[in-house]
């Protein structure tokens, strides 16, 4: 159940230009046949033009549940509450979850928010070249058949791949060049929102970094970018905001350069010390299973701050110009 | 008796016309962590095989404890076989879906024919020993999260105690806790039982902080 939180805008925020990417309550959960998975719960966030929002959190805490939210892409199983607005510049905005698959397929997916998928082997079709697929798509999208050859070039050459290698068929070429294969299929459109749900997986770090400054540099063209990743460091890199998940919450959202010079939340700060440029020390304990969430603060049977009071689940709270969600926050300063 | 190491001599391997290594040397020896590096395709995982005893290489050779190897996988004894573990970067990829995670960490012990019971309390004991609570050994892969199977993979990879273990990008698609606590797992069980650790890993912060000595392989020849 979404609870009816407080959807003005956030005027603490730094800038003032209006968010492409409103998200307020969004609540998934998936039923099985004895149990139901949390898998988002209550999350609210926004993407303004020229941001890039990273979303960062262990694997299983729900954070590509909230890219196929957005995308309309979940199974027949789960159950979606809240709402997504998205204003495209120069279209109509629209509530992503409640505007239907037919709009979603015509005019969303591709066109106005872009998705890298997190699995290259299972997005691609295996029986065509990679330049037939960028050329198809550069031609959905209203390229005229002639100029599509070059345009696929140009974006192979975007993505970090020989041009060469886009005759090749999917299963020939390696991890790494069919993440990169996907990227430039989400980027043919150019649509104004990319969402790419661990964009960087199987590459190398000059790839990572390749591909982390090439949707930096999406950003600073006047797009916007929510990227989802588990490397924390890919988030330091290129990101203006953190959103950091735990148990199918947003824990902690806030300017990334605050969030790594002073984790606010104690699971932030643990995951943070957990770098081996930092402590190289795990967070004790194991996150919850999504099935079994505890009462209250999900992060509490690990946290060495909580009391009493964590039993009760904390609101996320302002923050300078972000949000909290903590009973016992790290103050500024103070050591973790 | 010669000190424990795992070496390669002057090992190549080819992929049909394409030679992804050259005469490549490397040892490891008990108690240290070799950190390997190169760029996409100089041929690290290849090498991982070779030293893995998994692939027989096109000339040159490997020596366990200086004793020279001949051949690879199931031509070998399984008392050399089991003296190499690796653990492989997708875990997805490395284990059986219709496997609980108790039956993928005992599964080497039944194939040199452990008894039941004590593969099962053998497994239950490495099982806590890599962060894995009893609910979730009963699961199959499809059920626990890709750190969750990964714990399990290196929990399989202790079973047979091995003396060397190789980290082929283990780390690389977990987050940072669930990444420090496997280091810290290997690292312990490296320290009891003088084991050596070949670490391939892109991630240069994790390379300075755990590898003891790191070694770069050359930019392969291109055809």
């Amino acid at each position: 159940m979404t609870t009816a939180a407080p959807s003005t805008a956030p005027t603490t925020d730094s800038t003032h230009r209006p968010a492409l990417l409103e998200v307020d309550g969004l609540t998934v959960r998936f039923h099985l046949r004895d149990a139901v998975v949390h898998a988002v719960t209550d999350l609210s966030l926004l993407v303004r033009p020229g941001e890039l929002l990273a979303v960062v959190g262990e694997s299983g805490c729900g954070k590509s549940v909230l890219a196929h939210a957005l995308l309309g892409l979940l199974p027949g199983n789960a159950t979606v509450t809240g709402r997504a607005h998205l204003r495209p510049p120069g279209a109509a905005p629209l509530d992503l979850l409640d505007c239907g698959e037919r709009r979603l397929a015509r005019e969303v997916r591709g066109r106005l928010v872009g998705l890298v998928p997190q699995s290259p082997a299972t997005a691609l079709t295996p029986v065509r070249t990679g330049r037939r697929q960028v050329e198809e798509t550069l031609r959905a999208h209203g390229h005229p058949r002639r100029d599509a050859p070059v345009l696929a070039d140009r974006l192979a050459a975007e993505v970090g791949l020989d041009p060469a290698d886009l005759d090749h068929y999917p299963h020939e070429l390696s991890g790494g060049m069919a993440q990169r294969l996907v990227t430039a299929l989400a980027l043919a459109p150019d649509p104004p929102l990319l969402v790419a749900d661990e964009p960087t997986t199987g590459l190398d770090r000059p790839l990572v970094d390749h591909t982390l400054d090439l949707l930096r540099r999406r950003c600073d063209a006047g797009g916007a970018v929510l990227l989802i990743t588990h490397d924390l460091a890919a988030a330091q890199r290129v990101a203006d905001t953190v959103a950091v998940m735990y148990a199918s919450r947003v824990v902690e959202r806030r300017p990334a350069d605050a969030l790594y010079a002073a984790p606010a939340h104690p699971y932030t700060a643990g995951l943070l010390d957990a770098l081996p440029e930092r402590a190289f020390r795990p967070v004790p304990g194991h996150p919850p299973m999504l099935t079994a969430l505890p009462d209250g603060c999900a992060f509490a049977p690990r946290c060495d701050r909580a009391t009493d009071v964590c039993r009760t689940p904390p609101a996320p709270e302002p923050r300078g110009p972000g949000r909290v969600a903590c009973h016992h926050p790290l103050l500024p300063g103070a050591p973790a | 008796m010669t000190a424990t190491a795992l070496a390669a001599h002057g090992v190549s391997v080819s992929y049909g016309h394409r030679r992804v290594l050259d005469r490549v040397d490397l040892r490891v020896s008990g108690g240290e962590t070799v950190g390997l590096r190169g760029p996409s395709g100089s041929g690290k995982s290849t090498l991982a095989r070779v030293l893995a005893l998994l692939h027989a290489p096109d000339a040159g050779h490997v020596t366990l404890d200086g004793q020279r190897v001949a051949g690879a996988r199931h031509r070998l004894p399984a008392a050399l076989r089991t003296r190499v573990a690796v653990l492989f970067q997708s875990p997805r990829a490395a284990t059986d879906p219709r496997l609980s995670l108790a039956d993928i960490i005992a599964e080497p012990l039944r194939a040199t024919g452990t008894p039941v019971e004590q593969a099962r309390a053998r497994a239950a004991e490495l099982a806590d020993l890599a962060g894995l609570t009893p609910d979730l050994l009963a699961r199959r892969p499809h059920a626990v999260s890709d750190g969750q199977l990964q714990r399990a993979c290196l929990a399989r990879a202790l079973v047979h105690q091995p003396a060397f273990l190789l980290c082929d990008e283990a780390t690389a698609m977990l987050d940072a806790s669930t990444q420090a606590h496997l280091a810290a797992v290997v690292t312990d069980y490296q320290r009891r039982h003088d084991a050596g650790v070949l670490l391939i890993t892109h991630d240069p912060a994790l390379m300075s902080r755990w590898a003891t000595r790191v070694v770069d392989l050359p930019v392969p020849p291109r055809p």
